[in-house]
């Protein structure tokens, strides 16, 4: 985790509202390139639409995100997929009748280059293309473990293994930031090292910042550089795990819950 | 290991998935260069025509099965193929066989237009735009005397190649059925790269396609595109073979056909299209034969064929919409891996 010093990603001010409900109410933080930046908070605090705002799907009515220091606040998803941003989805979100290959192969789509007739001749340079990425996506199989499942319809797999699909969906794209919302949510416990592993790997060996939202308490603290804790659309504390560990609003915020905190 | 993996995508990549497979696509190609030696008049009549059905239905199956795009509009298509092509083969004097191709490209560049709506519109909403579009272009036909000659229609001289006269059954087989096989290899094709990968994606999760990069919009007009390619070649394919092409040539009921053939083939099915097709095309004519053969004892079954064949048709799609979703192309499949 070589922290540079750079701002890869920055959200000001972020406002986000549904008929009535205010989802986020003046958020701003910024992500350093390379590092593994948590979102927090209890049920219902904004956590999914703040990743929403930042991968396109959906818009705040006030605010300005930044990617690279160039706005990406007013470009449709699949264009901020092009300058480098991947994610997962809380609830699962693969492409269910295609295969694990095939989903992941999805993820090479903007790399690839293949139009509607070559692609329909597959003759020649298309024909090598797809066996280049095909060979790209064997190697993220591998080390995602997935060889066994490789062509598996995803709908027919059990949940901790459609999530790990999922992520290596993501990391087909070779994207320079990784939103992952829950990622182990659902999981046992041998299923969570594994998943604490990738992301690791992600983020060291691939360099990918990652942001990701996150329950459980104490992997947060334990792999992230910053938390970010959001209550009720409004954030209520930003700093290193230690700091947040420590900080009064946040215990207020947690002991009002049922569940406690660590 | 290098090499295993090598092999794996090899085999991953393939059209066929064992030798097998591919023996039995040969022999059945084979097979079907003698339908013109040994086939009499209405079998090669029939057979022209599942032909025809095959690319129709190939078209709406990009677009419905692939993409998910619900469209009522094929027979729309086709007749935009086949009034296009006629048109021009008579204005320009243009060889009909070249008329084909521009007819698919015309019709793909109004199936875009046609398309639009669905950049808002989902499921039923824009099946009814595609109802519309019918609609529109049934009036046109009937209408814009000019073009389409109205309710009369466009008599087609036909077509010669190297002084190669296309004016019977027979001869139309070979232009019919190998223009069939390049577009169910072209379409196999397709789905083998990502454009075909992109179609699904959409049609599963739309959103999760957005985020993978894939410009859902672009993707669905491409879509619509080729879909309206396919069916615009084969309404020119059947101007060519009917050589009279009249407004009632292409009723709202074509569409169904071709909507009844993929659901009863497979939905999402390269394969499956060409049974549905098949299947439905072959219907009636069993139908009728049968008809007549129990003619003697049940007279008035004659009467009633037109009717018999939509009940048995409305019958089979909901047959096999409760116990067969996925179509022939599932019974298939099941079949040959038991082998
Ligand atoms: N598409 C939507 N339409 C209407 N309201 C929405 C929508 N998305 C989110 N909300 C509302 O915004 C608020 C924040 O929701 P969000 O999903 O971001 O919470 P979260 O922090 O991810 O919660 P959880 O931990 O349960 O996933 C909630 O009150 C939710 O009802
Ligand atoms: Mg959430």
């Amino acid at each position: 985790m070589a922290l540079s010093l750079n701002t890869q990603l920055s959200c000001h001010d972020i406002r986000l509202t549904f008929g009535g409900v205010t989802a986020l109410d003046g958020v701003s933080f910024e992500v350093m390139d390379g590092e593994i930046f948590a979102i927090i908070g209890p049920n219902g605090a904004g956590k999914s639409s703040m990743l929403n705002c930042i991968s396109g799907l959906y818009r705040p009515q006030q605010g300005e995100i930044k990617f690279d220091g160039l706005t990406i606040r007013d470009l449709p998803p699949h264009q901020r997929a092009k300058r480098g941003i991947a994610r997962s989805f809380q609830n699962i979100a693969l492409f269910r009748e295609l295969s694990v290959i095939d989903n992941i192969m999805t993820g090479r789509h903007l790399s690839q280059r293949a139009g509607v007739i070559s692609g329909g001749l597959f003759w020649g340079w298309a024909k090598c293309d797809e066996e280049h990425h095909r060979a790209v996506v064997e190697e993220i199989i591998e080390s995602l473990g997935l060889q066994d499942i490789r062509r598996c319809a995803v709908g027919s797999l059990p949940y901790g293994r459609q999530k790990r699909v999922e992520l290596a969906r993501a990391l087909a794209m070779e994207p320079r930031l990784l939103l992952l919302d829950e990622p182990m949510a659902g999981m046992n416990a041998a299923e969570r090292d594994d998943m604490v592993g990738f992301i690791l790997e992600a983020n060291c060996r691939r360099k990918i910042t990652v942001v990701m939202i996150e329950h459980d308490m104490g992997m947060v603290m334990d792999i992230s550089d910053t938390v970010c804790v959001l209550d009720f659309g409004k954030r209520i504390a930003l700093g290193s795990p230690e700091q947040i560990m420590n900080d009064p609003h946040v215990i207020k915020a947690y002991l009002g819950e049922d569940d406690g905190f660590f | 290991m290098r090499e295993r993996i090598a092999l794996m995508i090899k085999a991953d990549m393939g059209l066929f998935h064992s030798k097998k497979s591919l023996a039995a696509t040969v022999s059945f190609l084979v097979c079907l260069m003698f339908v013109p030696v040994y086939g009499s008049s209405y079998v090669l009549d029939v057979v022209n025509r599942i032909g025809i059905a095959v690319i129709a239905a190939l078209g709406l199956n990009i677009l419905t099965g692939f993409t998910g795009l619900i469209s009522l509009g094929n027979a729309a298509f086709m007749a935009i193929g086949a009034y296009s092509a006629s048109w021009l083969a008579m204005r320009t004097g243009i060889n009909f066989i070249f008329c084909i191709p521009v007819a698919g490209i015309i019709t793909a560049a109004l199936g875009m237009v046609v398309g639009i709506p669905s950049l808002r519109l989902r499921g039923l909403y824009l099946a009814m735009a595609t109802l519309a579009a019918h609609f529109i272009v049934e009036f046109l036909a009937v209408h814009w005397e000019s073009v389409t000659g109205g309710v009369a229609g466009l008599t087609i001289s036909s077509p010669t190649v190297a002084g190669f006269a296309l004016d019977s059954d027979r001869t139309v087989y070979y232009l019919i059925i190998p223009t069939a096989i390049l577009s169910v290899l072209f379409v196999s094709n397709i789905f083998r790269t990502r454009v075909g990968r992109a179609f699904i994606a959409i049609r599963d999760q739309e959103m999760s396609a957005a985020v993978m990069g894939i410009d859902v919009f672009k993707y669905k007009l491409i879509s619509f595109a080729l879909s309206s390619f396919f069916a615009g070649v084969a309404g020119a394919l059947m101007a060519c073979q009917t050589r009279i092409i009249t407004p009632e040539n292409f009723p709202i009921s074509i569409a169904i056909d071709s909507l009844a053939m993929i659901i009863i083939g497979g939905l999402c099915s390269v394969i499956g299209t060409i049974f549905g097709a098949v299947f439905l095309t072959a219907l009636p004519e069993f139908l009728r034969l049968a008809t007549t053969a129990l003619a003697g004892s049940f007279p008035e079954l004659i009467g009633k064929l037109a009717s018999l064949k939509e009940l048995v048709f409305g019958l089979l799609v909901i047959l096999f919409l409760i116990f067969e979703p996925h179509g022939i192309s599932a019974i298939w499949q099941r079949t040959k891996n038991r082998f």
